[in-house]
């Protein structure tokens, strides 16, 4: 299964879900429901955290929280 | 009176809307039970006064930190003193679907909602067309208002619907989920995405832009070079205005506080009274003001950093750096404006939303060296380090200073990192954070921005640091019987009495006053406890007194020494602390027991202002107890193994 942890640099991708954790309510609040469209847009020095659109802003977030999320 | 609450994701402009609608008219007060602040804004529309409340920016109303609490508390009892009556939801017109999640959440409870959108102006920039139409047909019982604060249009229309009535809805607490109900949660969340989808494709259209300013700009932002590099130039900027801009404020302000002073106590009958309002309340007050200057400037500028986006960008590059040692890239600016001064630094920790993470971040704040160090370290330095070239090319003087600044970054960085392993039950570290598109600042942000973070400072901890100056005043004025008068005494006034023998006449009644008060018999007691760091009584005396302020240690010495006008000539008491001798008649400031004090004044917390600032920030004085304790204990451990290491 892909995380978009893995996803290159501006590649869209579209998200299947988030991996049960504490996080997944929080992320789900912030517009990454399963059918979204991501797209890494750049990567903090480190290549941790990264900064994704997701379709209309974008949130940066840490490879540990981009792990949790599914992607195709 | 009329409650409204204010409700937003954070960066929809909310804090914006909320300034425009209340100008000056905030008070600033407490949500019971958290650490979060209420900041209420009063407002007089045709007559009613009306109460309007800024909540935290939350993504949904279902907290998923400490800090965001509030809101689900509130919304969630209808009997909480602050429930509203109506609700006013601020929205992001570039984001609607995202923003519209917390709308339907608070809409479905049966609250008279307004929808605001916001920002309409940076959403038409970017091709999108909003139809209200389709809005208000999903939203039959939702005013809906066009706004843009930063030019303030819709703020009448929203003003009006303010004052309006109420109109009875059906109340609906029950859809709300309980606060550990996180399945419930993630079912309904998606249930209201669903819906929202279906809204947004109706009600927004979107016509396609190039590549946005921002986009360019962050190539070069968060390169992995210059970025670091940019923003290490920004903050040199940053602490050269603040340093040489604030210094001639605060010169006025001293200058200001002593002629004050002077001039009534020579005006005012002589005693204890007049003593209490020249050396204790209005040196008090002086204490406090100096600080005004430092606070302004710096929070001046974290407002426009804050305001034009950059400061997400900050965060976004210095997370990774901080991780490590239980902190995050939020701390990195409060830490560094620590250096200037820590009273800004601490109160600058509010946009660290975890608990765990802010609380770690105000304990080692006061490790990191701030201005007010500098006297004594420069004091101190030229005292017992000699001014010689190493390494060919380094002077001696100005290396053993970088090295205090560096062993305060450095014990801060390890300080956090032992209190990361003394939580217990590790609260959820989370960043995600939104990174905003880059806007010029709006200045009435900047500037009410300053005018709180002032206003708070003067206020709530103005009152403890004045309290603590008079009882140091009151124990350097008093002394046990009528000893200060009697020792006092024996001193020969001058037979001539020119203005130097006056002068020195004075100083050394001064001196023996001082010796023979509390605070001179507190500095005799602690001895047996500061000898082992090389100290003597007179240097206790200091350290007491340089409780006030770190600077006042100078002014004790020289007080202590009886050498008067420091400030006109420091090498005159630079001399006079060079001839000491101890009993046995070796010196008493040898490069050991310098060296001790400059590692003492590195660690130890003398500063009652920001004992007074961390009581304000975490209401509670557990937490500025605690940080006394364990840099007392850092400050004397390391104090004495410099001490031992270097005789």
């Amino acid at each position: 299964m892909k995380k978009l942890a893995q996803l290159p640099l501006h590649q869209k991708a579209r998200v299947l879900g988030i991996s049960e954790s504490e996080l997944k309510p929080k992320l789900l609040e912030m517009g990454l429901y399963p059918g979204k469209e991501v797209e890494v847009l750049f990567k903090a020095p480190f290549g941790d955290p990264i900064a994704v659109d997701i379709s209309g802003y974008t949130l940066s977030m840490r490879l540990s929280e981009a792990n949790l999320i599914e992607v195709e | 009176m009329k409650k409204i609450a204010l409700f937003g994701n954070p960066n929809t402009g909310k804090s914006s809307l909320f300034n425009r609608l209340t100008g000056l008219r905030q008070h600033v007060g407490n949500f019971p039970g958290v650490t979060v602040d209420k900041h209420s804004g009063f407002l007089n529309i045709s007559g009613k006064e009306i109460e309007l409340i800024d909540f935290p920016g939350t993504y949904s109303i279902y907290p998923r930190s400490k800090d965001e609490e509030v809101v689900y508390n509130v919304i969630s009892n209808p009997q909480d003193a602050n429930f509203p009556e109506k609700a006013i939801v601020v929205l992001d017109s570039t984001n609607l679907e995202r923003n519209l999640l917390l709308f339907t959440q608070i809409y479905d409870l049966g609250f008279n909602t307004a929808l605001v959108l916001n920002m309409t102006d940076v959403a038409s920039r970017n091709g999108f067309e909003i139809h209200i139409s389709a809005l208000q047909e999903a939203f039959p019982d939702a005013k809906i208002i066009r706004t843009n604060a930063r030019i303030g249009t819709g703020l009448s229309e929203l003003k009006a619907w303010m004052a309006e009535e109420s109109v009875p809805r059906e109340t609906r607490q029950q859809t709300l989920k309980a606060k550990n109900d996180l399945e419930g949660q993630i079912a309904d969340t998606n249930t209201r995405f669903d819906h929202i989808k279906k809204i947004v494709s109706q009600a927004v259209s979107k016509k396609p832009t190039e590549a946005n300013f921002s986009s360019k700009l962050d190539k070069w932002l968060v390169h992995p070079v210059l970025g670091y590099l940019i923003f290490l130039v920004l903050l040199l900027v940053i602490f050269q205005t603040v340093f040489t801009l604030a210094s001639y404020p605060m010169d006025w302000i001293d200058l200001g506080t002593s002629s004050l002073a002077s001039w009534l106590g020579t005006i005012m009958p002589e005693g204890v009274f007049t003593s209490l309002i020249v050396d204790g309340v209005i040196p008090g007050i002086g204490g406090v003001l100096i600080f005004i200057p430092q606070i302004a400037l710096l929070f001046f500028m974290l407002a426009i950093l804050e305001e034009t986006g950059y400061m997400a960008r900050v965060v976004f590059i210095t997370d990774k750096l901080m991780r490590p040692f239980g902190l995050n890239g939020k701390s990195v600016v409060p830490l560094l404006s620590s250096a200037a001064c820590a009273i800004p630094g601490i109160m600058a920790t509010r946009t660290i939303s975890s608990w765990q993470e802010r609380l770690t971040t105000i304990l080692v704040a006061p490790l990191i060296s701030c201005s007010a160090r500098l006297p004594v370290y420069t004091l101190l330095i030229a005292l017992v380090i000699p001014s010689k070239i190493v390494f060919g090319f380094l002077n001696l003087q100005g290396l053993v200073l970088f090295a205090l600044y560096l062993l305060g970054i450095i014990s801060a960085l390890l300080v956090a990192w032992v209190i990361k392993q003394f939580f217990k039950k590790k609260e959820l570290s989370v960043f995600l954070l939104e990174m905003p598109a880059y806007k010029t600042p709006r200045w009435g942000n900047v500037g009410i921005e300053v005018f709180e973070k002032v206003k708070i400072f003067v206020f709530d901890a103005g009152k403890i640091i004045l309290a603590i100056s008079i009882i140091l005043w009151a124990l350097a004025s008093f002394g046990p019987g009528n000893d200060m008068e009697h020792y006092a005494g024996k001193i020969q006034a001058p037979k001539v009495q020119t203005e130097k023998a006056m002068a020195d006449y004075e100083s050394q009644v001064a001196s023996i006053k001082l010796e023979h008060s509390y605070m001179g018999h507190m500095g005799k007691f602690i001895e047996p406890v500061i000898k082992p760091l090389g100290y003597d009584w007179k240097m206790g005396i200091s350290l007491l007194t340089s409780f006030a302020a770190r600077e006042v240690f100078v002014g004790s010495l020289a007080t202590i020494y009886s050498v008067h006008e420091v400030d006109d000539d420091p090498k005159q008491l630079i001399d006079k602390l060079k001839a000491q001798k101890r009993d046995d008649g070796t010196p008493t400031y040898t490069l050991a027991s310098g060296l001790s004090l400059l590692v003492f004044y590195v660690f130890a917390m003398q500063c009652m202002a920001t004992l007074a600032v961390v009581k304000r920030e975490t209401k509670s004085w557990k937490w500025p107890i605690i940080q006394v304790g364990y840099m007392g204990v850092l400050a004397y451990l390391g104090a004495y193994i410099t001490f031992i290491l270097f005789s």
